[in-house]
């Protein structure tokens, strides 16, 4: 038995009226009527009846006239129509259905008549569903949308602390690129080193943005504090593979930007080829995934050892997401890899391959790209990039000034531990030497590379005159890391008052021969070689710079007169 | 898409044979594919050798298996891969993870 409706009769023969309004009511069902075609509207938009029989032909105004008035007052909702018609001809009847829902012959047949009524209920019914339906995903997804942007502005307070603004950056990332599984982060840390993390995370929507804030805090903390990229890539691999379910992964390139040294150690997993183009011979170098995705291994089993490329200022590096090579044109081909290539290959000079690349993707898909990653970075002078001050987070009121320590680093710390930001923790507890935190670093770390590399691991910095034997330098540092047994670096710090300022004197030995002083001096006399920066960088930096006589160590010191 | 799972006579193998895309949206059924089995079997052979494309989130569905498996001594070959297919392995090293043949 269906629902009890409202129901409107308009019909003008008042005969006709009376039988229909019989019928009707005798099925359990409420009766309105009129009696042409401008009453039944202002009936209908009184009392808001459910279902309209309406006779076609009435005087004031007609049925279809009347139908279409209804319609539109009726709105979304379905408020079914059905003409009541002598008419026969085909024309008219398609006519009724144009305008109304279904029609009824003259005389009336009660069996059909609430067959109708019920089929037409049931329609009624269908569409009112299916509005519901529809206000309620609408209303979900307003509420979706809400929650993105409330997420999506939180991260961007993590995600914005970097320096995506720096000079020699420019990248392409869709607003909503969280959402797509899409991060990129970027932050120098104190020694001036910038570090770059591209990464995409499996899949889309919050499954996929969830991860994108432990790792932004993850690589901004460790970065802001000096630790090296390995020992950054080993903590978001391990925070990652803790936190993420299994399946859920992020392929990531992670850079390390070094001005100081002119060289970006390269890390890939699971994402696209980076790109480095060398300005001054034209040739392009893939920096290609080695590794598995963050978040797949266990912490035991991740492997964090990097690429080293020499670089030159004006070089470039190009990394992407893989929504740039999937992007699909309108006949659903991917772009590829060889479409891009064209692109790098294309002549064009190198400060426009960015917009190239960019107009490549809008000409092969045909509209503009929204599920895209992209960053370009380019190797510049140090002085061309300015940086941002450390950040302390406490006030810096109470110092220590009148101490000494010695530290000495074997064979197992030295493979598994950077000492320097432990050292400069340190060291950043006494105030005087916060201002020149980035240059106390940048020289503690040259000391320590050079203590490690020349002196503990006996590597020959003349390998590195070239790119070719850069390469093969790096790759020998990692192999005898790992084969180190024994050897040590020491660090002896000192802080003393002298008169109202003070100085810092820092004692740098090893257990090789690491600065054995003429092959210090040669490096560091020939201008350009890629070896000689580091002790160059060093004696620019400190105040005062000596080698020990018998070549097993040097002193540096910072000093500093009383503050106004 | 299309999954099947067929187990080999002695239950020792499960092969599974994939067929289309294989996306987020095989997700159910690749994972119907291995659990609802009757058998324990001692290896997995996943054959793509018709499946046209393969995302990330197959990459995931591919580690969920490994880890129904066994993790580490999960035994699971990937056959039949078009060159498309490789590719995609390859980038994300999962040769490290899995037999690819």
């Amino acid at each position: 038995m269906p629902a009890r409706l409202t129901i409107l009769i308009a019909e003008d023969s008042p005969a006709d009226r009376m039988l229909l309004s019989t019928i009707v009511s005798r099925q359990g069902h409420r009766v309105l009527t009129a009696s042409n075609g401008l009453e039944a509207v202002g009936m209908f938009g009184q009392e808001r009846p459910q279902l309209v029989l309406m006779d076609a032909l009435m005087p004031v105004m007609d049925g279809f006239e009347a139908a279409r008035r209804i319609k539109d007052l009726a709105g979304e909702a379905l408020v079914p129509i059905i003409f009541l018609t002598s008419l026969s001809e085909s024309e008219a009847l398609a006519r009724c259905l144009e305008v109304g829902d279904d029609f009824l012959g003259k005389p009336y047949n009660a069996v059909i008549l609430q067959a109708k009524i019920t089929a037409m209920d049931r329609l009624r019914r269908l569409q009112q569903t299916v509005l519901q339906q529809r206000d309620l995903i609408a209303r979900h997804n307003e509420h979706l949308l809400n929650e993105q942007r409330v997420a999506k502005a939180v991260f961007d307070k993590v995600a914005h602390s970097g320096c995506l603004s720096a000079a020699n950056i420019r990248f392409l990332q869709s607003p909503f690129a969280l959402f797509n599984g899409d991060i990129l982060l970027a932050a120098f840390n104190p020694s001036g080193d910038m570090h770059v993390l591209l990464g995409d995370f499996t899949g889309h929507g919050l499954p996929a943005a969830i991860g994108a804030m432990p790792l932004a805090e993850v690589f901004y903390g460790m970065t802001a504090k000096g630790f090296p990229m390995m020992e950054i890539l080993r903590e978001m691999n391990a925070k990652l593979k803790r936190i993420l379910p299994v399946g859920v992964f992020c392929c990531a390139t992670m850079l390390s930007l070094s001005f100081q040294r002119q060289l970006v150690e390269v890390w890939n997993g699971g994402l696209p080829d980076g790109h480095l183009l060398r300005t001054a011979t034209g040739e392009r170098v893939a920096l290609v995934s080695r590794h598995l995705p963050l978040g797949v291994l266990e912490p035991e089993a991740f492997n964090a050892s990097c690429e080293v490329q020499p670089l030159q200022p004006g070089d470039r590096i190009f990394l992407l997401s893989d929504g740039v090579l999937e992007t699909r044109d309108s006949h659903d081909r991917q772009l590829g890899e060889e479409r891009l290539l064209q692109v790098f290959s294309g002549g064009h000079a190198p400060e426009q391959l960015f917009d190239e690349i960019q107009r490549a993707l809008a000409d092969f898909r045909g509209e503009a790209q929204d599920d895209v990653s992209m960053i370009e970075l380019c190797m510049v002078d140090e002085a061309a990039l300015v940086r941002p001050p450390l950040l302390f987070s406490d006030s810096g009121q109470s110092s220590l000034l009148d101490w000494s320590a010695d530290f000495e680093f074997r064979g197992e710390a030295l493979k598994r531990f950077n000492p320097m930001p432990f050292l400069l923790q340190l060291l950043m507890e006494v105030r005087e030497l916060r201002a020149r935190g980035g240059a106390l670093y940048a020289v503690m770390s040259e000391l320590y590379s050079n203590a490690l590399e020349h002196g503990v691991l006996g590597l020959d910095s003349a390998l590195k005159s070239d790119a070719q034997g850069f390469a093969h330098y790096y790759r020998e540092r990692d192999q005898r890391l790992q084969a180190l047994q024994e050897g040590f670096v020491r660090f002896g710090l000192e802080l003393m008052p002298q008169g109202a300022g003070g100085c810092l004197r820092i004692r740098v030995q090893d257990s090789g021969c690491g600065f054995a002083t003429d092959s210090v001096c040669a490096a560091s006399c020939v201008s350009d070689s890629l070896s000689g920066r580091g002790l160059r960088l060093v004696r620019q930096l400190a105040d005062h710079f000596q080698l020990l006589a018998d070549g097993s160590g040097a002193i540096v010191e910072f000093r500093w007169t009383a503050q106004a | 898409m299309a999954i099947t799972a067929l187990p080999s006579g002695d239950g020792e193998e499960l092969i599974i044979h994939i067929q289309g895309r294989f996306d987020f949206s095989a997700h159910q059924e690749f994972r119907d594919a291995y659990e609802r089995v009757n058998v324990t079997p001692q290896r997995y052979v996943v054959d793509l050798q018709h499946a046209t494309y393969l995302d990330s989130s197959a990459l995931g569905m591919l580690l969920l298996l490994r880890d129904h498996a066994g993790g580490d001594q999960a035994r699971i070959s990937l056959v039949n891969c078009n060159p498309d297919v490789r590719k995609i392995l390859s980038i994300s090293n999962f040769e490290q993870l899995f037999k690819i043949a």
